[in-house]
């Protein structure tokens, strides 16, 4: 009932999905799996009209059609369950369930809640939920939440035209296993009423619930697989795809690191909620690489060295000494430790300011004299910098925001590699990056990594991870499952595709 | 020389051009020396509390404790000068510093309470502001505290170059205000807060610190026109500082500091209290009856806030 013939999506230089063909037939359940940044996201999207295909055809019961907004999909009979859970809290389920809809239940200008929760029981029936519809949804657990999510999906079937598609993006995430369970029997009672594309990162799970598996790679569709046929290390190696390049990461400048005692020592750490008894060791000059899962706890990780997560057990002892304890961002800096976070945009730089502002934004008192910042000295330094690391910039003036994703990389890191940080932690330094931009990042990696540096690192893809890591940690549900010497072993991606999933 | 412009940003200073022209255009008298000292008279304490609130502006909160911080560091910069003898030259000038301190003081508490207990700045503020203004009435008695001295007085009655002092004094502090939006740390961490907080406390900037400072500092602008409202008006009472919330957060607004934080500064406050300023006197130089001026200041504001401010990029207003 939706097929997709030959649809592609690029932003700017990068391919977000080539040639897409892809069909999902009423009463089906597809599966969609792919590593991070696969384009899983964005064919969704695509699916469920935020995103406009550049190219291509997409077909509705055999009929071209497009779907200009959300709005508009929904219309059609799209319907989507989203992973960050879309209801909003302070309002009744049937608020909720209705929401700009209120229409249908006025009267005299005033809401009919007695028909909203007639109307309300209804759709709750649909999944098997039988709840006070005035109950506000922040009280409710999530996976009644999740269930409410599917019944306002299913609610579409009265509106619209023909039958429903569901999307369901990562609904297990949040949901224990008899939850998932429970859920997976619902899905399959629904299937007369709907087709479902399920995308999750849990292989085990998509197996068990799809009819049929699509595989995603680098914006591509690699496989369909049946379910009689689908085996999890078939589908984990075309996850993973092509050989790795070797020149593209540099991997002949990975030195390797001289033994010293380790620089940053995290000892069976634990932060409630995100992750457990978590141990490693980052040396001078290493790059050590956290992988895992979305959500596995790496990035907690993260912040907890740099002070944004108290730690409930265990200990963080920062360059051998054990008295040294880093509670705030503010003392991190302070100590030399430096994090680039993963959302540039939003916790990577201030866009209105400009590129020279940026670089100092965590020293100034250095470039103070008398209280009064000494503006000579900040250009003088982010002169500098632009050229060690070739920013492009029309000046150390320009403001940030027009600077190109990459260049605005480079900034961030200038910022810390500046300040004399010796411990540099990079969430997801090439997200979003075109290739030329990601080769300078890995050389600045590489670079900062001879100098002594030592570096955390959350690639984005396995590649990164083999290619740059010297130790790589794998971390599924907040624990370490799995270490590899990249120096004494050779990893292949299959290796940390196996223990993540 | 010409780097990000963008013909958004001048407009305040076009409409407060328009404004001069337009006033002009009724009656010419508006364009004289005599009118433009009224001018600054009027706009000097009303400059330094909206300079004061932009900095707070500009860091993504709000600041509303103006009215009640004027009055009260008005009136204990009159018993102050009062108790060290009544004129500035037995001793009244401990009175000034008095005053600052005890402006800083305030604006500090006012600034702890909003960012250590974690209260919104707005609830934080306000209530300050009313516990200012009670306070004033305590001292007071409701009553009025008049100060007559005629060294002190000068600010007013002594001129250079058609100004009284008063105007050299504000013009002094709002150099002052934009060194430090320029110059110093806590100037360019305000603009860091207001642009993205989670960053600037990923790169240790000590928010919490820095909005105590912000706060500190703005109550220091507001005792500066507690200060040079004595010396326009000779007296301090509960009132003093009446009008002036309104008053200065409109001049802000309209001079081109956004509500959401790290865009304008203390020159945007400048046009915005000259925009506001000329409005008033002008009504009064053409002649417009007493009992529509606030109606009409009202409506001018709202037409001169869509003029001068760019809210193209806006999504939602709050």
């Amino acid at each position: 009932m939706l097929e997709f013939q030959n649809v592609s999506k690029e932003f700017g230089p990068v391919k977000a999905l080539a040639n897409i063909n892809f069909k999902v037939a009423k009463g089906e359940i597809v599966g969609l799996v792919g590593e991070n940044g696969a384009g899983k996201s964005t064919l969704m999207k695509i699916i469920f009209g935020a995103y406009q295909a550049d190219s291509g055809i997409i077909l509705i019961d055999g009929r071209k059609t497009r779907f200009s907004s959300p709005r508009d999909a929904m219309s059609k009979g799209i319907g989507m369950v989203f992973q960050e859970q879309s209801l909003i809290g302070n309002l009744s389920i049937m608020e909720n369930l209705f929401l700009g809809r209120e229409r249908e239940f006025q009267k005299c200008g005033l809401i009919d809640f007695k028909k909203m929760a007639e109307a309300s029981r209804y759709q709750l029936a649909k999944v098997g939920l039988d709840i006070d519809p005035y109950m506000e949804t922040a009280r409710l657990s999530f996976s009644q939440r999740q269930l409410i999510e599917l019944a306002k999906v299913l609610a579409l079937e009265e509106r619209s035209s023909g039958d429903l598609v569901i999307l369901l993006d990562e609904p297990t995430s949040v949901l224990s296993e008899d939850e998932v369970t429970l859920l997976f029997e619902l899905v399959n009672n629904l299937r007369e009423r709907a087709a479902f594309i399920f995308v999750s990162h849990r292989l085990d799970e998509v197996i068990r619930l799809s009819d049929r598996i699509y595989v995603l790679k680098d914006g591509e569709l690699v496989d369909e697989v049946a379910r009689e046929k689908a085996v999890a290390s078939h589908i984990q190696s075309k996850m993973v795809g092509r050989e790795i390049d070797t020149e593209y990461y540099k991997q002949d400048d990975r030195l390797p690191f001289a033994p010293s005692p380790p620089l940053l020592s995290v000892q069976n750490a634990s932060v409630r909620g995100r992750f457990e008894k978590i141990s490693l060791d980052l040396h001078a000059g290493e790059v050590l690489c956290l992988v895992g899962t979305e959500g596995s706890g790496r990035e907690a990780v993260l912040r907890a060295v740099f002070g944004m997560h108290k730690i409930d057990n265990g200990r963080i002892v920062y360059f051998g000494n054990e008295f040294l304890k880093i509670r705030s961002p503010n003392a991190a800096v302070e100590n030399d430790v430096g994090y680039m976070p993963r959302e540039r945009k939003i916790e990577g730089i201030f866009a209105s300011m400009n590129v020279a502002e940026n670089i100092t934004s965590c020293q100034l008192p250095a470039y103070a004299r008398y209280g009064l910042l000494n503006k000579a000295m900040e250009l003088g330094l982010a002169d500098e910098w632009i050229k060690r690391l070739s920013v492009k910039t029309p000046s150390a003036r320009t403001d940030c925001n027009r600077l190109s994703g990459g260049n605005q990389q480079k900034v961030v890191l200038a910022k810390w590699r500046s300040t004399g940080s010796k411990i540099i932690m990079l969430d997801h330094p090439t997200r979003g990056l075109d290739i030329g931009a990601k080769e300078d990042v890995y050389s600045m990696i590489r670079e900062m990594s001879s100098a002594g540096i030592g570096l955390l690192l959350i690639p984005d893809t396995f590649e990164e991870a083999i290619g740059l890591g010297h130790n790589i940690v794998v971390i599924k549900d907040g624990r370490t499952v799995e270490r590899f010497d990249c120096l004494k072993q050779k990893v292949t991606p299959f290796d940390l595709v196996s223990a993540m999933t | 020389m010409f780097r990000n412009f963008d013909i958004k940003s001048l407009m305040p200073i076009i409409v407060l051009i328009v404004l001069v022209v337009f006033f002009t255009a009724i009656n010419p008298n508006f364009f004289s020396l005599r009118n433009f000292a009224r001018i600054a008279i009027a706009a000097s304490p009303f400059l330094m509390v909206a300079i004061g609130v932009t900095f707070i502006i500009v860091m993504g909160s709000i600041d509303l404790s103006m009215e009640g911080t004027v009055s009260l560091s008005a009136v204990i910069f009159c018993f102050a000068f009062l108790y060290f003898g009544g004129t500035l030259a037995s001793g009244g000038w401990i009175a000034l510093f008095a005053a600052m301190c005890f402006g800083m003081f305030y604006g500090a508490l006012n600034g702890f309470i909003h960012a250590k207990l974690l209260i919104p700045s707005f609830m934080s503020s306000l209530a300050m502001g009313f516990v200012g203004i009670g306070a004033t009435v305590l001292l007071t008695g409701g009553g009025i505290v008049r100060i007559d001295d005629d060294v002190f007085r000068m600010l007013l009655t002594y001129r250079v170059q058609g100004f009284p002092l008063m105007v050299y004094v504000a013009a002094f502090f709002l150099i002052a205000g934009l060194l430090i939006q320029k110059k110093t740390i806590l100037g360019r961490n305000l603009y860091a807060i207001g642009g993205a907080e989670d960053l600037a406390s990923a790169s240790g900037v000590p928010v919490l610190k820095t909005r105590i400072m912000a706060f500190a500092l703005a109550g220091f602008y507001y005792s500066l026109a507690g200060i040079l409202q004595v010396a326009k008006l000779g007296q301090a009472e509960s009132v003093t500082g009446a009008n002036l919330m309104f008053l200065s957060i409109t001049a802000a607004v309209v001079g081109g500091v956004a509500l959401w934080g790290a865009i304008g500064g203390v020159f945007n406050a400048l046009i915005g209290v000259l925009i506001v300023t000329v409005i008033n006197n002008g009504m009064v130089v053409i002649g417009l009856p007493d009992y529509i001026q606030d109606g009409v200041l009202g409506a001018l504001v709202i037409v001169a806030v869509i003029l001068s401010t760019n809210r193209s990029t806006v999504k939602f207003v709050k």
